[in-house]
């Protein structure tokens, strides 16, 4: 049951189908969306790079929606580094949907079964439960696919080391899941199993969130994968999501190296200055598409990341194989998103 | 106690509910209690109460008090 099926040639068939319609969906129920596509003068795509895009940050500055008020059933928002804050509308329809999309790509390296937890966190994350920050709400809706959860972290913030004992001596010897953010796992649970002897070999990680705290340590992904083996953690899954295309992520194979697109999703590379599609082994700017976002546009969005294609069916999951290598300059950004500003 | 009573006091149990409560029409997200934080502790304590293992997709699947009937009985534990 895995979500990473489709060949590039026939997903692409299959997301330029789906993709248009969206398009045109958004546009007959999005005003300020058509407005955008009209400056464009968007006609039809003939391929899945053609599909006209949203500059990520469009949805910090419009409400951007293609349902009526009354059907609103949750807005996500995010906070950028900027402080300005991504509002994303889903109905009833879209909320579960993402959910089992999401849950349906995790099952790829789970299994169906819920397994025992560490969530590398603390839970004083979730201490107001009105409004949890993204940090909180991403451990939340990965804890679905938990039981028996643990926390990493006491209410302060410091390792429950005797926790994290009482969790492996009691599951340790058949698999378990660990999730958490990559510096937190790095820093609380790897460097502690380490000084501690802890068995991890059984553990399947996943985890997310940037690698720029520990490149700033010196830390590479490459390094990462190889002393986490060094405790016995050798399942090892990084994945690539934000939250302006909730439900969709892209996925560490189990090669490891690279992330794999959903049969629902793909990426597409250009170059910052021109805006063509960059072929494999070129480093551009990363375009995610989803067929998901149904409640919103958010199915084609030009992200400020910068990323890499490294091969096309030619890894354990079919279809594209990538990287996310960090941020655009916040310079460089800056032209894609007036042009989009004076548009609208 | 029968197996319905016993379903709807983990209901009552988990979600914080007043031991009168009524809670065979409750739908998730439609009482402001079961929330996605109380979802896991809902679920939590129907596997304690029912010794029961429940699968991920009938966690995401458990969206009213009525769902949760059915899909108990998936896992052999009839609910009337």
């Amino acid at each position: 049951m895995s979500v990473f099926t489709l060949s590039q040639a026939d997903k692409e068939a299959r997301l330029l189908d789906e993709l248009s319609t969206l398009t045109d969906f958004h546009r007959a129920n999005c005003e300020p969306y058509d407005r955008i596509l009209r400056a464009s003068g968007y006609q039809g795509a003939s391929g899945v790079a053609e599909l006209p895009w949203l500059p990520v940050r469009l949805f910090k500055t419009l409400e951007l929606k293609s349902i009526p008020d009354d059907e609103v059933f949750k807005v996500l928002t995010s906070s950028g580094t900027t402080g300005d804050v991504s509002k994303i509308y889903l109905d009833k329809a879209a909320a579960a949907e993402q959910q089992r999309r999401l849950a349906a790509t995790v099952q790829t390296v789970l299994g169906p079964k819920r397994l025992p937890m560490i969530l590398v966190d603390t839970r004083a994350m979730l201490k107001d439960r009105r409004s949890f920050s993204a940090r909180g709400a991403g451990v939340l809706g990965m804890s679905t696919f938990g039981r028996d959860h643990v926390w990493a972290l006491d209410m302060d913030g410091q390792v429950d080391l005797a926790a994290l004992r009482g969790f492996l001596e009691k599951h340790g010897d058949q698999p378990f899941l660990i999730f958490g953010f990559t510096f937190l796992v790095w820093l609380h649970l790897y460097e502690v199993a380490l000084e501690h002897g802890l068995d991890l070999s059984n553990g399947i990680l996943i985890h997310s969130g940037g690698w720029k705290k520990l490149i700033d340590q010196a830390v590479s992904p490459e390094e990462f994968r190889k002393r986490l083996s060094g405790v016995g953690l050798t399942r090892v899954h990084n994945y690539y999501g934000m939250v302006e295309q909730i439900g969709t992520i892209f996925l560490e194979g189990p090669d490891g190296g690279s992330l794999y697109c959903p049969d629902f999703a793909d990426v597409v590379v250009r170059d910052p200055e021109t805006w063509a599609e960059l072929p494999p082994g070129k480093p551009g700017l990363l375009e995610v598409v989803s067929t998901l976002p149904t409640s919103y546009p958010g199915h084609v969005l030009l992200t400020e990341d910068l990323g890499v294609v490294h091969g096309i069916d030619d890894g354990e999951w079919p279809g594209k194989r990538f990287s996310v290598l960090g941020r655009l300059p916040r310079a460089e950004a800056r032209g894609c998103s007036d042009t989009y500003r004076s548009a609208a | 106690m029968t197996e319905l009573q016993r379903l709807r006091e983990a209901f009552r149990t988990a979600l914080d509910l007043p031991a009168d409560a009524p809670v065979d029409d409750l739908r998730y997200q439609d009482n402001e209690k079961w929330d996605s934080l109380a979802h896991m502790s809902l679920v939590a304590t129907i596997e304690d109460e029912f010794s029961v293992m429940i699968d991920t997709d009938d966690v995401i699947d458990m969206s009213s008090f009525k769902e949760a009937v059915r899909i108990l009985g998936k896992y052999g534990v009839d609910v009337k």
